[in-house]
């Protein structure tokens, strides 16, 4: 089955930025595939690669990272909501003369209808949040 | 980018799939931000020509509340938002029946045209549904 995950909470506030990385995990390691992960509201933050979690918990963002390296996934980030909350890559931060960028491997930055094409191109979209 | 300019490029090679999206509001319009960046979504959807619905249940029925002022708050009034989405051909707007019993309101309090579900024919809508984006 062909899956599209949406991911509308921060990681560490939010058990479901979590349960969102395992079930995409355990999908993939079924056998599934996972057209999309679309990183929104405060979701956007486990894009970051500037977070320093204590080094005796999970790192939330390596742990998507090394997961999209591994399955070649495509990790999106709302535009809109990343630009409200300060999550840049090298482009946006050039762009609104911002003088750092804070995005991490592997992650990308595009817009809301990359979210509408995952639901069209999905057999199932799985929204994780409250 | 623009999230307008990125769509553009997203559109190739969508042409002929329509899906039934529906949108489900569960969240009072301030408070927290889930109501104002699913109407985002909502908006920029149209641009896709899917067959979009939207139900406004629990504290999302306030959403659409007349008369909203958020002045003291400091945060924006979108509530004018959903009168728009009328001309983006968005008018499938429907609204739990429970939950505006509960708040004591009626379809005069909403700046809106809707249609009023009871929970049956809430569940019978969301199982038409190919795709449900929760917010």
């Amino acid at each position: 089955m062909k899956f599209a995950i949406q991911v509308n909470e921060g990681p560490y506030q939010h058990q479901s930025a979590d349960t969102a990385y395992q079930f995409t995990k355990a999908v993939l390691e079924k056998g599934h595939e996972v057209f999309r992960v679309f990183f929104y509201h405060d979701g956007v933050n486990n894009g970051t690669r500037l977070g320093i979690p204590p080094q005796d918990d999970r790192n939330i963002t390596k742990q998507w990272t090394a997961l999209a390296e591994e399955y070649d996934l495509d990790l999106v980030v709302c535009v809109a909501a990343a630009q409200r909350r300060g999550l840049l890559d090298e482009n946006e931060a050039r762009r609104a003369g911002k003088d750092a960028d804070n995005i991490a491997d592997k992650f990308r930055i595009s817009g809301l209808g990359q979210l509408i094409e995952a639901g069209i191109q999905a057999d199932r979209l799985v929204v994780f949040g409250d | 980018m623009t999230d307008e300019a990125m769509m553009d490029d997203e559109m190739d090679g969508e042409e002929g799939v329509i899906k039934k999206f529906l949108y489900v509001n569960r969240k009072a319009p301030y408070g927290t931000i889930y109501a104002l960046e699913s109407l985002e979504v909502v908006l920029i959807a149209t641009a896709f020509d899917q067959d979009v619905s939207l139900v406004f249940i629990d504290d999302g029925v306030y959403q659409l509340i007349k008369g909203q002022n958020t002045e003291g708050i400091g945060v924006k009034n979108f509530s004018p938002t959903y009168r728009a989405l009328e001309m983006y051909d968005v008018e499938k707007l429907y609204v739990s029946k429970d939950s505006m019993a509960e708040r004591g309101l009626t379809e005069d309090d909403l700046i809106v045209p809707v249609e009023v579900l009871d929970n049956d024919q809430m569940k019978t809508l969301m199982e038409e549904q190919d795709v449900i984006l929760s917010f």
